[in-house]
């Protein structure tokens, strides 16, 4: 059984690791409103906007996840923009704002030098996450589980029946926003994870995995997490042993689960 | 149709003036947006608490019109329109409303019973967890609805008919004094017809309102207190083999 505890006797590993839970925490249960409410495609736009931002807090030698939070607040506000009056369609907006800000990113990267390799901001690097970034992750954690726990009447309610939750005062365009709010923290956590190409999966595979099995919010959510935890330790696993980046590991170890629970369901009928 | 900013919080909520309608309408105009139609044309009637009202008219008519505006999802143009003495943004929460056509995303993983509870968020506002009242009232709208069986089934598994149901179990949660139903019998069975008879009695026994628009018009004379004829947005008297049974408003 040694080669069970042999990975974590390395500092950078039980980092790793602590950071991989919090995050599979995180997107665990947040991908469960990207999933049923059909977002994934938000979600994604997200991840690939905050590039500029990773790269100039890089450059500026200040934290990443500042950089992303503010390229991701930047991304949400550009999309409103362009949107505004309905001119151009929502899904358009996302689209322009998310592959110029991606471009943005990789333009600066080149133009500033030093950038030997984009993969890290890319693909994502777990195993350089440091003591202050599972801090930042757990603050993190317990913003975005919070937000949903104590709003998720509102989320439900927003989500099932719009129509009815405005007969009752309910303001769906400011649950919608919230939850994008919450989405983005998610999306900045995974990054550290996945990288700006693979956090998209982080959110979406895990939940989509656990619409196949439950039906009820909770259950949703405690088997996403659940998933996206196991994919993040196995990924871990997989990475030490096979000498493959973690990020793609932990991603491939929740596609992988959800092949094999879809599998189940599709036999079960 | 536009969406109120009412305030989602039962501390703001009027209680009803003593003596006013449950329903008012003073030359009420009203249309979903410049260049359209009116949907409500000079509108004016006012409906007494307990009575079960059926409005009747063709498509097109205006019945839906007049039920969004008393439940403040079409804002008047002129005139004004009143529920239980107060604007409809003050009282929500004493409207229940069941729209003809819902936005409902029925793959969303709730259950019968978590669909029904959501009726009563309306008194609850943010933060407040639901309670044993809450729960209470929920499990009675889904046994009046006869959806005691199926309250731990997925919305999406429902029938038609039982998801017809379901709405109607949801507004009854909601403990309103101001029932508003669009067509709630379209594509039901006989017995989910009989059920809503049922309901529409019981409302009245404990002295609430019920304004239903229906296409029903044999059933009329012997479910409904009264009977409002609309046409082109307006109310218009009884065609006359009715009025012999009903006045107009």
């Amino acid at each position: 059984m040694d080669w069970l505890m042999a990975p974590w006797e390395y500092a950078f590993m039980r980092n790793a690791l602590v950071g991989g839970v919090l995050i599979g925490a995180i997107c665990g249960a947040v991908g469960v409103y990207v999933v049923i409410r059909r977002i994934a495609f938000v979600s994604g736009a997200l991840a690939h906007a905050v590039l500029p931002g990773l790269v100039l807090a890089q450059i500026a030698g200040v934290s990443l996840f500042a950089g992303a939070l503010a390229a991701g607040i930047f991304a949400a506000l550009a999309i409103g923009f362009v949107s505004r009056g309905g001119t151009v369609r929502e899904d358009a907006a996302i689209g322009i704002v998310m592959t110029s800000m991606f471009a943005l990113g990789v333009a600066l990267a080149t133009r500033a030098g030093g950038f030997r390799d984009l993969s890290p901001l890319l693909f994502g690097d777990i195993l350089g996450i440091g003591t202050s970034d599972i801090v930042v992750l757990a603050v993190f954690a317990v913003l975005a589980l919070g937000a949903l726990f104590v709003f998720n009447k509102e989320l439900q309610l927003a989500s099932v029946d719009p129509t009815h939750a405005t007969t009752v005062g309910l303001n769906v365009d400011l649950v919608r926003l919230g939850l994008l709010v919450v989405v983005a923290l998610a999306v900045i956590a995974g990054i550290q994870s996945a990288g700006v190409v693979l956090t998209g999966a982080l959110l979406i595979i895990p939940a989509a995995a656990a619409v196949l099995l439950a039906r009820s919010i909770i259950r949703l959510m405690l088997l996403a997490v659940g998933i996206a935890v196991a994919a993040a330790v196995i990924g871990l696993y997989a990475s030490f042993y096979l000498s493959v980046a973690a990020g793609a590991a932990v991603v491939l170890t929740g596609a992988l689960i959800f092949a094999l629970v879809g599998g189940w369901r599709r036999v079960r009928g | 149709m536009i969406g109120p900013r009412f305030p989602y919080c039962g501390r703001d909520h009027e209680a009803p003036v003593p003596g006013a309608p449950a329903l008012a309408a003073s030359g009420l105009s009203a249309r979903y947006s410049p260049g359209l139609p009116l949907a409500l044309d000079d509108v004016s009637m006012a409906i007494a608490p307990g009575d079960r009202v059926a409005l009747v008219g063709p498509n097109g008519a205006g019945k839906s019109s007049l039920l969004k505006a008393a439940a403040g999802l079409l804002r008047p143009l002129r005139g004004e329109v009143r529920v239980l003495g107060h604007a409809p943004e003050c009282c929500y929460d004493r409207v229940a409303f069941l729209p003809q056509t819902t936005e409902i995303d029925w793959r969303f993983p709730i259950d019968v019973y978590g669909f029904v509870l959501t009726g009563r968020y309306v008194h609850l506002g943010w933060l407040k967890r639901p309670t044993t009242l809450d729960r209470e009232r929920t499990e009675h709208a889904i046994d009046n609805m006869v959806l005691g069986g199926l309250a731990h089934r997925h919305i999406g598994q429902l029938s038609g008919g039982q998801q017809q149901r379901l709405l109607i179990a949801r507004a009854l949660a909601q403990d309103a004094e101001l029932h508003l139903f669009d067509e709630p019998a379209t594509a039901v069975d006989a017995s989910s017809r009989e059920l809503l008879a049922g309901v529409l009695d019981e409302l009245r026994e404990r002295g609430r309102t019920a304004i239903v628009a229906t296409h029903e018009l044999d059933r009329v004379a012997t479910r409904y207190d009264r009977t409002i004829y609309l046409s082109e947005g307006r109310i218009v008297p009884a065609p006359a083999a009715e009025s012999d049974h009903h006045g107009h408003g």
